[in-house]
């Protein structure tokens, strides 16, 4: 329950509302155990965005400046959509994958632990 | 015939006639209506007069020791300007402390002053309005003293004339705009809580080591007088907050869990705006002081902690975070540096990685953390910067719903993961960076929704220069921040290099050969 106390109601909108992205949604990227990278990174694409396209494009775009990158073995990724387990299909969209507005994508790479195996 | 002299007046009655005999109870309205906040958030106060006023100090002595205060600051900022001061500075790099220092500091004092002088009018006993209205003086001044002390500066060095206007739209400085728009949208003993006691008494300290004695370290004789110049009110500011502390804990033992909850609130939001100062005295000045960690150690825990044993009388605790402050204390500069060291053309100031004997420095100050951690990858962005594929990561952050620093903090217990937390508000996800700003959120989500996070304001198309066609069909939002924020594109990119670089060494040379 909340604990604000206020003089007068207070009613006020999601500065993030859905609706404000005009049929786009948020999307965050985390590359775990690749903290060079320093925290996810945002997007905001239509539902319809196929998956393949965040990874060939804005996943590639980002995380190939880092060593690890091309050694990734894609069939061993562990995906997570916030803390649940998932698998995304790289030929269907956001929506058909079940990602919705502001959820956050954190994928780990087995056997790759960033620069000398520290985290980063 | 014998003149009759009128006694003066001794310090006690003057204060007296002064402060509390100049207010008077309201008849043609109610109290409660004229001072409706003190009562709103829930804190009992029976007997304003109970409130001790823990300095004696009245206007007109205020003016006089403020104004002498102030003949000496300018006397010494003159002197250090007409000579040539800005090249006695230990190295250019320095430099850059200032440029964060006036993006991130000044516009909150400012807010202060604002906050206090709210607090002035809101509170209805004599004693603490009148310190209130003293505090939003000084919070005036040290604003205006820092920008002044900066000013000369910013004729030479690039990426500081438009800090007002990056104060509330850029994603570094949303930290500490979020912080104190917080503050002063909570109820008046909520600021107190905030400002005055979590963020004057616990962490001035921190704010105020790497700026005074950093500057007295590294040759800048103006930004050091600011700084000592502002002590003195400092010094006062903390009895004001451990006093409104006392007195709301004297007044009804329900005030407890209320206050006790600000401190848990206040002392992680002030840690987490503290970060990158921490990042100030680890890696931006040249000759360093102490390190952070000794800083937290000295000035957080040890004075900190025997401050609220303290308080323990009165019912309080140690604020639950501080465990997690101590264990992040090893942690929070690098984390800091490689996030800003990462974004070259996002900030009005310069990055650099650390010279070998700097990471030495950091290795001997961070024993349990820098060489296992933090100085690899370190190591690897010199030998990318030396190969010309210097480090530039051109995405867009993602930030906490609370503090709104980015999301670049570790699992407690495992400085290898990253740290998330979610809460659902109306259907809608809101994203946090630890169990303590998750709890924020969870108290009051009607306020945090609000929060204002660059980048997604960008991705909204709020954050378009002047004249950008939003209409264009090539439009994409959020492509034309650095325009937005008013970025002096010659601030940019890495130290090695940057017109500041070349142009401190030349007039240095020209200053000691023909």
């Amino acid at each position: 329950m909340t604990m604000l106390k206020t003089l007068a109601p207070y009613e006020f909108k999601s500065s993030d509302a859905l609706e404000n992205y005009k049929g786009k949604q948020l999307l965050y990227v985390n590359w775990e155990r690749h903290r060079m990278f320093s925290r996810p990174f945002v997007l905001a694409l239509p539902p319809e965005t196929l998956f393949s396209v965040i990874i060939d494009q804005y996943m590639t775009d980002c995380f190939s400046y880092h060593p690890d990158w091309k050694q990734i073995d894609w069939s061993t990724v562990v995906w997570q959509n916030g803390n649940t387990p998932f698998t995304p299909d790289r030929n269907k969209s956001l929506k058909e994958n079940g990602i919705g507005h502001k959820d956050l994508i954190r994928f780990r790479t087995p056997g790759l632990d960033g620069i000398a195996g520290t985290g980063y | 015939m014998d003149m009759k002299i009128a006694k003066k007046l001794g310090l006690k009655e003057r204060y007296a006639l002064m402060t509390r005999d100049l207010a008077w109870d309201t008849t043609y309205q109610k109290m409660e209506d004229v001072f409706p906040q003190t009562s709103y958030e829930g804190i009992k106060i029976h007997d304003w007069d109970k409130w001790e006023d823990p300095f004696r100090l009245t206007m007109d002595a205020y003016w006089k020791y403020q104004s002498e205060k102030e003949r000496k600051l300018y006397a010494i900022l003159d002197g250090f300007n007409q000579n040539n001061g800005h090249l006695s500075v230990t190295d250019a790099r320095y430099i850059n402390v200032l440029k964060l220092f006036l993006g991130s500091t000044p516009p909150l004092e400012l807010m202060a002053a604002r906050g206090f002088s709210m607090m002035g009018r809101q509170m209805n006993g004599a004693g603490p309005r009148v310190a209130c209205q003293m505090q939003a003086v000084d919070e005036y001044r040290h604003f205006q003293t820092q920008i002044h002390s900066i000013s000369n500066y910013n004729k030479y060095y690039n990426g500081m004339d438009e800090f007002a206007h990056q104060q509330s739209r850029m994603w570094y400085l949303s930290d500490g705009k979020s912080f104190f728009d917080d503050a002063i949208t909570a109820g008046p003993f909520e600021f107190m809580v905030a400002i005055g006691f979590a963020f004057e008494y616990v962490l001035t300290n921190i704010l105020f080591v790497p700026f005074i004695s950093g500057a007295a370290y590294n040759g800048d004789m103006a930004a050091m007088t600011v700084g000592f110049s502002a002590q003195s009110d400092e010094a006062r500011h903390m009895t004001l907050g451990l006093e409104c502390i006392k007195f709301m804990l004297e007044q009804d033992p329900d005030n407890l869990p209320i206050v006790q909850r600000w401190i848990d609130k206040w002392t992680w939001r002030g840690t987490r705006k503290l970060a990158s100062v921490g990042m100030m005295m680890d890696y931006m000045l040249p000759k360093r002081i102490m390190s952070f960690k000794e800083a937290w150690e000295m000035y957080v825990e040890e004075n900190g902690g025997s401050l609220f044993k303290d308080l323990a009388r009165y019912g309080i605790t140690i604020p639950k975070c501080f465990g997690q402050t101590i264990e992040e204390k090893e942690h929070v500069t690098h984390q800091s540096w490689i996030g800003f060291y990462m974004k070259p053309e996002a900030t009005p100031f310069h990055t650099w990685i650390p010279s070998p004997d700097e990471m030495d420095w950091l290795s001997e100050k961070y024993p349990n953390t820098f060489d296992q951690y933090y100085r690899p990858v370190l190591e690897y962005l010199d030998q990318q910067e030396k190969a010309g594929n210097r480090y530039n990561n051109k995405t867009q952050p993602m930030n906490c719903q609370v503090c709104v620093s980015t999301m670049k903090f570790n699992e407690p217990g495992d400085p290898m993961e990253m740290c998330f937390r979610e809460s659902t508000y109306k259907g809608e996800k809101f994203h946090t960076c630890s169990d303590h700003c998750k709890e924020i959120f969870d108290n009051e989500p009607e306020k945090y929704v609000q929060t204002f996070i660059s980048s997604h304001q960008g991705l909204q198309g709020n954050c378009e220069p002047d004249g950008a066609d939003v209409n264009a069909a090539d439009f994409k939002p959020g492509q034309n921040m650095l325009d937005y924020w008013k970025l002096d594109k010659r601030a940019l990119g890495d130290f090695n290099g940057s017109e500041d670089q070349a142009n401190f060494a030349k007039w240095r040379e020209q200053a000691t050969k023909n």
